[in-house]
């Protein structure tokens, strides 16, 4: 825009120079439509350019969503746990979220977003040919919705801290048990296998759910399904805490989990209103959606804690705001506020039950809870989705397909992000068993992780 | 000279303290405490699991009194640390061997 600009100005300036006063106006006429064509003739022949202001915003965003990792998700993670295993959770959080990024940059951007789109079936699942980032260059851009474009290594650090957090939050059910070790070789293998696949199927180009029609706008599929199921399965093969659920294992500092819950709803705008890839107006409605939504959670949660006969809880509070969050994820820039709301409200009263019903019948240990909150809430926001994007609804949706249909690629895009997650998860939870085994030993894990894995205490 | 300990809640202190001072208690030893009686412990509620804490908070009073307000000064914590529920807590008296006061010397109830 800002090139266009000059090149009509200097073209400007010399039909100016050369014109006499008693011809200006005519002068003027033909230079207005010199300029149009002049700027016609750029506008082909360049490249797209990025905006200042979207790639400004992208940036922003960028870092939000770090915010949400480290400290945010770290600290509500950690304020969970004991106190014994306060530093272990933090730096489990870290360590994944870190060793993600790395791995992004090697061969999961090529994988998920590469410029080569595979030929046949196989171009569903992953894409290759920027392995490295061998194809990215200062210069070059990704797409975003409309006609504007945003630099491209903007794009791939946006999407990197992506499959950070969502390597990150799986390992909130695994905590006070599992090995370092195994968290590393974990994510190593779990993003190549399930997160990156899911990733191409549901945002690339030629991805098996965006050629459907599915609507995730941020990610409830590929970040809260996906992490919430992949957490439930390696929870699964890790085996209970010892303990649980006899012993009782009360969270060590909620003020932690509240200081974090702040920080992840402050950074999800970054992850919600980011995900328009501009700075528009459907990411001011992806905004407004992640405010209203999630307030409407934590209220819900709150008053179904009430109506079970118990005390509004600040870890209530915090539970809602996260369930809120997940919901909206997937409908942040396809709904209308008011359908936001109802889902932020439907998606905490069905993880209430989860959390609170489900899982102690189940009894399987979801430590802290990533399926019941994330998977759970993450069905019901993506689900949802299909019918708040309907225009009858006051969503976003121009009404060309219909709910019923639009809802059934979300039931089956759900159901297809849960197969992959479960299925992948089960084979990387096999390998990672064979290789550097999945739980501390017994002594380790009654002394605390801390002490055991790091040597350190969160507390001296 | 009696000894009294007298367990009490803890919201309770400064009025029983007040209260204290004003019939002739010289000082206190206090301490937050925990235990159980009747009262049993309380719930807590973590998404849905329910922990049961049978201990509950409490404050310790340990006073040292002449014979002749030991009397008084039971009555005293019983009708200010009241609330007429549960938990109130209890007080115990024991007969005191000696006082000494490290500074000077002093002994008995010169001592208090």
């Amino acid at each position: 825009m800002i090139r266009k600009m000059i090149c009509g100005a200097g073209v400007l300036s010399t039909s100016m120079f050369a014109a006499t006063a008693a011809f200006a106006q005519e002068t003027a006429e033909v230079v207005a439509e010199t300029v149009t064509e002049v700027a016609a003739a750029v506008a082909e022949a360049a490249p797209a350019v990025a905006n200042p202001g979207n790639n400004a915003w992208m940036m922003t965003s960028t870092i939000l969503v770090l915010l949400m990792i480290l400290p945010g998700l770290a600290l509500f993670y950690g304020g969970l746990t004991r106190s014994k295993n306060m530093l272990s959770t933090m730096t489990q959080v870290g360590g994944a979220a870190a060793l993600a990024m790395l791995i992004w940059v090697m061969w999961g951007y090529s994988m998920a977003f590469g410029p080569t789109t595979s030929e046949g079936f196989i171009g569903n699942f992953i894409s290759s040919g920027s392995l490295f980032l061998s194809s990215v260059t200062t210069d070059s851009t990704a797409a975003t919705f409309s006609d504007e474009v945003i630099s491209e290594y903007v794009f791939v650090s946006f999407q990197m801290t992506f499959a950070a957090i969502t390597a990150a939050l799986v390992l909130g059910a695994t905590v006070e048990r599992i090995k370092f070790s195994a968290v590393m070789l974990f994510t190593a293998i779990w993003l190549t296998i399930v997160y990156f696949p899911i990733a191409h199927m549901v945002w690339a180009g030629g991805g098996l759910l965006f050629k459907m029609g599915a609507l995730d706008f941020a990610g409830g599929t590929v970040v809260h399904i996906n992490a919430g199921v992949s957490a439930l399965v390696l929870a699964m093969f890790l085996g209970k805490r010892k303990g649980y659920p006899t012993e009782p294992m009360p969270p060590h500092s909620l003020v932690m989990t509240m200081i974090g819950t702040g920080l992840l709803w402050v950074g999800w705008f970054g992850f919600n209103a980011g995900s328009e890839l501009e700075a528009d107006g459907t990411a001011g409605l992806a905004m407004i959606n992640t405010f209203v939504a999630t307030a409407a959670g934590a209220l819900a949660w709150m008053l179904m804690e009430k109506l079970a006969g118990h005390k509004g809880s600040a870890l209530g509070f915090c539970s809602g705001v996260i369930a809120g969050l997940v919901a909206v994820t997937p409908a942040a820039g396809n709904s209308g506020p008011f359908g936001a709301i109802v889902l932020g409200i439907v998606a905490s009263i069905v993880a209430y039950f989860a959390v609170s019903k489900l899982k102690a019948k189940l009894g399987y240990d979801d430590a802290l809870d990533v399926f019941g909150i994330h998977g759970i809430a993450g069905i019901v926001g993506a689900i949802g989705t299909g019918i708040v994007y309907q225009p009858q609804f006051g969503g976003p949706g121009d009404g060309s397909t219909g709910m019923a249909d639009q809802l059934m690629i979300q039931i089956i895009a759900v159901a297809v992000a849960i197969a992959w997650a479960a299925v992948g998860t089960a084979i990387v939870a096999v390998i990672v068993k064979a290789v550097t085994g999945l739980r501390v030993t017994p002594e380790i894990e009654s002394d605390g992780l801390d002490i055991g894995e790091h040597g350190e205490r969160a507390y001296n | 000279m009696k000894f009294i300990i007298a367990i009490i809640k803890p919201f309770k202190l400064d009025e029983v303290r007040e209260a204290l001072t004003a019939v002739g208690v010289a000082g206190m030893t206090v301490s937050e405490v925990k235990g159980f009686g009747r009262q049993k412990g309380q719930t807590e509620i973590y998404r849905g699991a329910e922990y049961s804490t049978n201990m509950l908070p409490k404050v310790k009073i340990e006073i040292a009194v002449s014979d002749e307000i030991a009397a008084q000064v039971v009555e005293t914590i019983r009708e200010t640390g009241s609330t007429d529920s549960i938990g109130d807590g209890k007080i115990f008296v024991f007969d005191l061997a000696s006082a000494t006061r490290i500074r000077t010397g002093e002994t008995g109830d010169t001592a208090l």
